[in-house]
C-alpha cells in the first residue's frame, strides 16, 4: 500500500470511529508505563456542554487518561480527536489543570505570573506577555476570588488559595474543554463551592469540563456525566443512569485481578 | 530552610571544600612575563603590593583588561543560565558536562597536534553534549536514577581524559605544555582573541536566555502544563542545555572544568534568598556571577600563585554565604529576627492573658504581684522582670514595682482581645474536635497568637460566639498551669 492509500485509510477510519462534534473522542486507546498497560482499550466520546467527573480508585489510570489524551504519555495505540482533530491542532481549544502537587510552590513566581502562563499559549516564542495578557490574569484571579493576592508570593498561599490560582490560569486559557485533574483535592470549604461555582459557569459558556474526581458523595450533585474507570471504562453515561450502586462495586470491587496480572506479566517479559 | 535549598547548600559546601583543596594543591602558574619565574621550591606566600592592586582594579594592563573582562563576561553568562538550569533541578548535569569536556580536550590536541583553542573547545563541545546525552540514555533505557548516572558518566569521562592526558604526555615532544590549565583554570594564559571569543559566546548566551526567558520559566515551573501548551519541555530544554554546554565551554579556560559548575549553581542560588521574583533572581544571579568573575579574576591577578577558578569560585561562595546569612527575604538572619520578634510576641500575649485571667477573677481591676504571675506559667523570674518592663514601656501595664503591676487600658483591650481567642479555640477544640477538656489549654496556647482576622471571624461564626469572653472550659488551677512545660 502506497503511503497516501494509507493515510486515506486512516482517514476512513477516524471518520468511523471518532465523533467529530463531540470535545473529546477516544477510540480504542491502550497506555502502558514502562511496558506496563494501565489503560486498556478506552473508548468514550465526551458530550458536548457538559461537567463529567472522571471516577475510579487509586491507580485506576484517571491521571493517565488525561495526559494520554493530552499527548503527555504517549499512547500504546489508539487515538483520540478533540472536536475530530487531533491534539496538536487543538492546543488552543484545550485547557488543562494539573495535580497542584505536581509543581514546586516554591518557584519564585507570584500568583499573578502563574496565572498569565495560561496565555503563553497564544503568545510567539520569545514574546514577552504584555499588557493585555496581565490584564485577562487579574481578571481570571479576580473571577476565582483571588484579586487581592495577585501579587502574593504562591509559597505563601494556602493549598486552597494554590488550586484557585491554578484554576485562574485555566480559565485565561479560554478554552472550549477543560481537563482538571483532582480540582477538589485537600481544599477548604469555601474554596470548594467557589470550585462548583466556577465550573457551573463555564458549563453556562457551553464549556466542556472533563474533572478526575474523589470524592463519591459529591458526584450526583457536581456532575452531569460520569465516567467510571478501573484501569478500563465501567460504565459512562448521564449520572442518573450510571452512577449506580451496582457499577460502583464493579468499579470499587478489587481491581478485575486477571487483568492486572495480564499487565505485571507483560511488564515482566517486556 | 526548605530541602532543594538544603542540597544546594550541601553540594556548594562540597565545591567550595573542593575549590580550597585545589588552591592550596596546585602547582604554581606564572602569571605572565612580567612577574618574576619562580622555582618549585620557592614556596613563600607573596602578597601584593599596593601600587600592583591599584593597578589592577583599575584595569591599567591590557592584558588584565582582557582577562578580567572575559571572566566577568563568563561569569554574567552562567549566573543568567545557571538560573533556570538550578530551577529546572539539571545544575548537576552541567557537571557531568563539564567532565565530559576534557577526553574532547584530549582528543582534538591528539588530532590536530597544537594547542588551537578554538579547535580544542569544539572537541570539548562535542564530548560535552555526548556526556549529557549519556546521562539521559542511560536514565531513559534503564531505570537507574539521574544523581548515580551523572555519577557514572562524569567520572568514567573524566577518567578517560586524564587516560588521553597521560598518553599526550608522554609521547608529545612538549608542546602540549598547558593543556592541563582546563582542568584548574587559567586565566592569565588568556589572549585578546580569546577573550574576544568568550564574549562573544557569553553575549548569545545572555540574549538567547532573556529572549526564552517565557519559555524557560513556564518549562521550569510546570512543563506537563507547558508542553499541554505547545512549549514542548524536551525542545525548550535543548535550548537550556545548549546554553549550558556552550557557557562550561567558555568556562573551561577561565575556571576550569573541575569548578565550572560552581559558577552555574552558586550565583543561582545566593540569588534565590534575595528575591521571590524569578526576573529579579535572574539579574541578581547575572549579577553575583559577574562581580565573581570580575573579583576573582582581579585577586588572582594579584596572587598570581593560584588558580584563577579557585580564587573566582570561592569569591563566589563568599557571596553565596553572605546572601545566605544577610539576605532580607530568605536570610538566616532576618528569619532568626522573624522568629525572635514572634517569640517576643508570645510571651507579651501570655503575660496580658495572665493578667486578664487574674481580673477575671477578682471581677475589677486588679493590681498584681509579679510572684503570683511566676505560678501561673514557667516564667524564669529575670525574664519575667525583662517582660514587664517591655509590656510598660509599650504602655500596656503600668509597673510600679515587682509586686505592683497593673493593665493600663489600652493593655486591657489587648489582653481581653487576647483571652476571648484563647477561650473560643479551646471551645471549638472541644466541641467540634472532640478533644478533651484536660488537652486543649496547651493547643489553644500555641494557635492562639497566629490565628488571623479572618479565622477568628469564622471561629465566631462556627461557635455563634457573643461579643463577651467564654468562660473557662476547664478548671485553670494556678498549680496545675505552673506546671506547663
Amino acid at each position: 500500500m502506497t503511503p497516501s492509500k494509507t493515510s486515506q485509510a486512516r482517514l476512513q477510519i477516524d471518520q468511523v470511529h471518532h465523533d467529530n462534534e463531540s470535545p473529546l473522542s477516544i477510540h480504542d486507546m491502550t497506555v502502558a508505563y514502562h511496558r506496563k498497560p494501565v489503560l486498556w482499550d478506552i473508548d468514550y466520546a465526551a458530550p458536548q456542554g457538559k461537567l463529567v467527573g472522571i471516577v475510579g480508585p487509586n491507580g485506576a489510570g484517571k491521571s493517565t487518561l488525561i495526559k494520554a489524551c493530552l499527548d503527555l504519555v504517549p499512547r500504546a495505540s489508539g487515538s483520540v480527536r478533540i472536536y475530530g482533530k487531533r491534539y496538536k491542532e487543538q492546543r488552543s481549544a484545550v485547557g488543562y489543570v494539573p495535580q497542584r502537587e505536581s509543581v514546586d510552590w516554591d518557584f519564585p513566581a507570584s500568583a499573578l505570573d502563574v496565572v498569565t502562563m495560561g496565555r503563553y499559549g497564544r503568545i510567539p516564542w520569545c514574546i514577552p506577555p504584555g499588557k493585555s495578557d496581565r490584564e485577562a490574569a487579574l481578571h481570571a484571579l479576580n473571577q476565582t476570588g483571588m484579586g487581592d493576592y495577585a501579587n502574593r508570593q504562591i509559597s505563601k498561599l494556602s493549598g486552597g488559595q494554590q488550586q484557585r490560582v491554578f484554576l485562574a490560569r485555566a480559565l485565561v486559557q479560554d478554552a472550549r474543554v477543560y481537563f482538571m485533574d483532582e480540582p477538589f483535592a485537600g481544599v477548604d470549604a469555601a474554596t470548594e463551592s467557589a470550585i462548583v461555582t466556577l465550573l457551573r459557569e463555564l458549563r453556562e459558556r457551553g464549556r466542556t469540563v472533563l474533572v478526575v474526581h474523589h470524592d463519591l458523595q459529591s458526584v450526583p450533585e457536581y456532575f452531569d456525566e460520569v465516567l467510571l474507570l478501573n484501569m478500563r471504562i465501567v460504565a459512562a453515561g448521564p449520572t442518573s443512569a450510571v452512577f449506580t450502586e451496582e457499577n460502583l462495586q464493579k468499579t470499587y470491587g478489587g481491581r478485575l485481578t486477571l487483568l492486572s496480572e495480564a499487565a505485571e506479566a507483560i511488564a515482566r517479559n517486556g | 530552610m526548605r530541602s532543594p535549598a538544603r542540597t544546594f547548600s550541601t553540594v556548594l559546601m562540597g565545591i567550595l571544600m573542593l575549590g580550597i583543596f585545589v588552591a592550596a594543591s596546585t602547582p604554581a602558574f606564572g602569571q605572565d612575563g612580567t612577574s618574576s619565574p619562580r622555582t618549585i621550591t620557592d614556596t613563600r606566600f607573596v602578597w601584593p603590593s599596593w601600587d600592583s592592586i591599584v593597578r589592577v582594579a583599575l584595569m591599567r594592563d591590557h592584558n588584565t583588561r582582557i582577562v578580567v573582562l572575559g571572566t566577568t563576561l563568563l561569569g554574567l553568562a552562567a549566573g543568567l543560565v545557571g538560573t533556570f538550569a538550578y530551577l529546572r533541578r539539571r545544575a548537576l548535569m552541567g557537571d557531568a558536562l563539564s567532565h565530559a569536556t576534557l577526553p574532547g580536550v584530549a582528543l582534538a590536541f591528539l588530532i590536530t597536534g597544537e594547542k588551537n583553542l578554538p579547535f580544542l573547545l569544539i572537541g570539548a563541545t562535542v564530548t560535552g553534549i555526548l556526556g549529557v546525552l549519556a546521562v539521559l540514555a542511560i536514565r531513559q533505557s534503564s531505570r537507574i536514577r539521574e544523581d548515580a548516572a551523572i555519577g557514572i558518566v562524569l567520572s568514567v569521562l573524566f577518567g578517560a581524559g586524564m587516560a588521553l592526558m597521560s598518553v599526550i604526555q608522554s609521547t608529545s615532544n612538549g608542546n602540549a605544555a598547558g593543556l592541563d590549565q582546563f582542568i584548574y583554570g587559567k586565566a592569565a594564559s588568556m589572549i585578546r582573541s580569546d577573550a574576544r571569543m568568550i564574549g562573544i559566546t557569553a553575549l548569545v548566551v545572555v540574549v538567547g536566555t532573556v529572549l526564552l526567558f517565557k519559555e524557560f520559566r513556564i518549562v521550569c515551573f510546570d512543563q506537563d502544563f507547558a508542553t499541554s501548551m505547545g512549549r514542548n519541555a524536551t525542545v525548550v530544554d535543548l535550548f537550556m542545555m545548549g546554553f549550558v554546554v556552550l557557557t562550561t565551554v567558555i568556562g573551561l579556560q577561565a575556571v576550569g572544568l573541575i569548578l565550572i559548575v560552581a559558577m552555574l549553581i552558586i550565583p543561582a542560588a545566593a540569588a534565590r534568598f534575595w528575591t521571590d521574583d524569578l526576573k529579579m533572581m535572574t539579574v541578581v544571579a547575572g549579577g553575583i556571577g559577574a562581580l565573581s568573575g570580575w573579583l576573582g579574576a582581579s585577586i588572582s591577578a594579584l596572587l598570581p600563585k593560584m588558580p584563577t577558578g579557585a580564587i573566582i569560585v570561592l569569591t563566589a561562595g563568599a557571596l553565596f554565604i553572605f546572601s545566605m546569612t544577610f539576605a532580607v527575604r530568605r536570610g538566616i538572619l532576618a528569619g532568626a529576627v522573624r522568629r525572635i520578634r514572634l517569640r517576643r510576641r508570645i510571651a507579651l500575649q501570655h503575660l496580658l492573658r495572665a493578667m486578664a485571667e487574674i481580673e477575671e477573677r477578682t471581677g475589677q481591676p486588679t493590681s498584681v504581684d509579679s510572684n503570683e504571675l511566676l505560678t501561673m506559667r514557667s516564667w524564669v523570674k529575670s525574664d519575667l522582670r525583662k517582660l514587664t518592663s517591655r509590656a510598660a514601656g509599650a504602655g500596656l501595664i503600668d509597673k510600679k514595682s515587682w509586686s505592683e503591676l497593673k493593665l493600663t487600658q489600652l493593655g486591657r483591650t489587648h489582653a481581653q482581645r487576647i483571652l476571648r481567642n484563647h477561650r473560643l479555640w479551646e471551645t471549638y477544640l472541644i466541641e467540634h474536635a472532640d478533644i478533651a477538656p484536660s488537652h486543649v489549654d496547651r493547643d489553644a496556647d500555641e494557635i492562639e497568637h497566629v490565628l488571623s482576622e479572618r479565622l477568628i471571624r469564622e471561629l465566631e461564626a462556627t461557635l455563634e460566639a457573643g461579643k463577651d469572653i467564654p468562660p473557662s472550659p476547664h478548671e485553670s488551677m494556678p498549680e496545675f498551669a505552673g506546671a506547663k512545660p
